[in-house]
């Protein structure tokens, strides 16, 4: 490559090239409207903006479509055109903060709760957390899930006073919103949509007992129950707090349901 | 390095890459793969889709790594970046080495992380003194927290520093010569920067130091022109490998021996028999290479 002439060797001045800081690199990646950084030149040693706009490219599109892999739903649910804007969007105010993707976009769910144009649509969101925790548990540590008979060996007097140790992978999602009928018929495809009652809420359990992500319906006060729980509650304390909530709880169930889909990998000194 | 007496890394395949073809492994193909058992030299990961902790993802890698060698490519420590390494990330490149005992281990003249936002894409590094002293000190870095030799990835490029003071061989040159490290030969990478650079690819290719290149890669890149309406290459991994890079590809083996030869193809990504017809064609290069008398005496 034949370096261009720096003006120095013109003019009899002092070096004046032009040094490229990636900090202004960077910044002018992630703004379509600033001018592409002094001193990156083409093959005649010009200015080449076009040349700098694949780059400018190459991030906002590979990022906006790990972002698209991610959310499924969401691109179903806003169509591919809107889907591209809006993580266009996203990607230019919250750029990765590490080079491992699979932990990129645990701030989508906020944003699109917080993105004016999208006020009409608050199911989305919800939507995004039930995607989001779907990865997390996709990539989280192994481990087996608790032997649901497990219970049956703690003495009767001490069972009010269980903890259980959360499995790495599990997470609740609670929303007004039907999330699990809407992640089911924009990512899984299993359902119609056309039966979805937009007003019914929807609570769901995500976990990974062995090699497949399950996402489970809670029943009613379920997901306060399972909360508790999962953040080291007593069995007693955490159904306390569920009957607070809603007097539809059923311990028993919301209990089975728990230990049978993989919610915990043991119970805490047992 | 291993836990000794684990079952499944004392049946696993020998680590060593041979110089066969291999290709890119993709998660979608992986199913077809290990039931056809196909026959292929190696295959070749990102390390950064296996930075979980657990899942799909490591069950896949390991069913892989029992019957393959396996070459670890990484594409986000940022070697070329103007700040330090991500310990951390540098941390888990380590720890994936000895989990698979890959083969071969690579990263690239590139930096992608700035502060703290990472840009995942390969951006280009200005070739002067200041950028040769900090690319040395990364690798000199990498080599000593993962304990091994690595390969450095010739980039491709779209634009040139006015700041550069000498040309991409010769940089590349004095980092194998200060480091140690050992380069990967991206051929296509070569045929995209010569043409967006309106260079000779078979000049380069002439002086590139072939003594110190482990592995080469292949992969399609997309046309494109420039502001002036010069022709402008994308390196997009999206298609087959070009006619003008199977042809410089044919030299290099030919003029240098075989030499473990991947194929990638990151987007759009085909049914796994098309993959592996690249592949196949890669391989029979090698092989027409590797037969005496053919070989030009160096």
């Amino acid at each position: 490559m034949a370096a261009p002439k720096s003006l120095s060797s013109v003019a009899g001045l002092t070096d004046v090239t032009v040094r490229t800081g990636s900090g202004e690199f960077g910044r002018a990646l992630l703004d379509p409207e600033a001018a592409p950084p002094a001193g990156l030149v083409g093959p005649d040693g010009k200015a080449a903006p076009k040349r700098f706009n694949v780059y400018r490219n190459n991030v906002i599109v590979s990022l906006s479509e790990a972002l698209g892999q991610t959310f499924p739903a969401i691109v179903s649910l806003v169509g591919d055109d809107y889907f591209n804007a809006l993580a266009r969007a996203f990607v230019t105010r919250h750029p990765p903060q590490s080079p491992v993707l699979m932990w990129y976009g645990g701030a989508f769910a906020g944003f699109l709760e917080s993105f004016p144009p999208l006020a009409a649509y608050p199911y989305l969101a919800d939507v995004a957390r039930v995607e989001w925790a779907w990865l997390q548990a996709y990539h989280a540590a192994d481990a087996a899930p608790l032997d649901p008979a497990a219970l049956s060996a703690v003495a009767p007097e001490d069972v009010p006073a269980v903890r259980f140790t959360r499995h790495p992978a599990a997470a609740v999602v609670a929303s007004k919103w039907p999330v699990l009928d809407l992640v089911r018929a924009n990512r899984f495809a299993t359902d119609a949509a056309a039966g979805i009652d937009l007003d019914e809420p929807q609570a769901v359990l995500v976990t990974r007992p062995d090699l497949e992500v399950g996402v489970f319906l809670l029943r009613p006060g379920g997901e306060v129950f399972l909360s508790a729980l999962l953040e080291g509650s007593t069995l007693e304390g955490a159904a306390a707090s569920a009957l607070e909530k809603t007097s539809e709880f059923s311990l028993p169930d919301c209990l089975s349901d728990c230990l049978s889909s993989g919610a915990f990998t043991a119970i805490e000194g047992y | 390095m291993f836990s000794e007496g684990s079952p499944s890394r004392q049946s696993r395949a020998d680590a060593t890459i041979p110089a066969h073809a291999g290709a890119g492994l993709k998660p979608e193909h992986i199913a077809e793969i290990l039931a056809d058992r196909a026959d292929i030299g190696f295959f070749e990961v990102h390390a950064e889709n296996y930075m979980g902790a657990g899942g799909p993802p490591h069950r896949q890698l390991e069913a892989i790594r029992q019957d393959y060698p396996l070459s670890l490519h990484g594409v986000g420590l940022s070697i070329g970046g103007e700040q330090a390494l991500d310990k951390a990330h540098l941390q888990r490149l380590a720890g994936l080495n000895r989990r698979y005992e890959p083969g071969l281990f690579s990263e690239h003249l590139a930096w992608s992380t700035h502060d703290t936002a990472y840009f995942n894409d390969l951006l280009p590094v200005p070739y002067d003194e200041a950028a040769l002293e900090r690319v040395c000190d990364h690798i000199d870095e990498v080599q000593e927290t993962v304990g091994r030799r690595m390969l450095l990835e010739n980039p491709s490029t779209y634009v040139a520093f006015e700041q550069s003071t000498m040309s991409e061989l010769d940089f590349l040159k004095e980092i194998t010569r200060r480091t140690g490290c050992g380069l990967l030969l991206d051929i296509n990478n070569v045929h995209v920067s010569c043409t967006n650079h309106q260079r000779s690819a078979e000049d380069y290719l002439a002086d590139f130091p072939l003594n110190a290149v482990g592995e080469i890669h292949l992969g399609g890149h997309a046309p494109d022109t420039d502001d002036a309406g010069r022709p402008l290459l994308i390196d997009a991994h999206d298609r087959e490998v070009d006619d003008a890079v199977w042809k410089l590809y044919e030299s290099v083996v030919r003029n240098n021996g075989p030499l473990p030869t991947l194929i990638e193809w990151d987007n759009d990504v085909p049914a796994w028999p098309v993959l592996f017809a690249e592949v196949r064609a890669a391989e029979r290069i090698l092989v027409q290479a590797a037969e005496p008398g053919l070989r030009r005496a160096v």
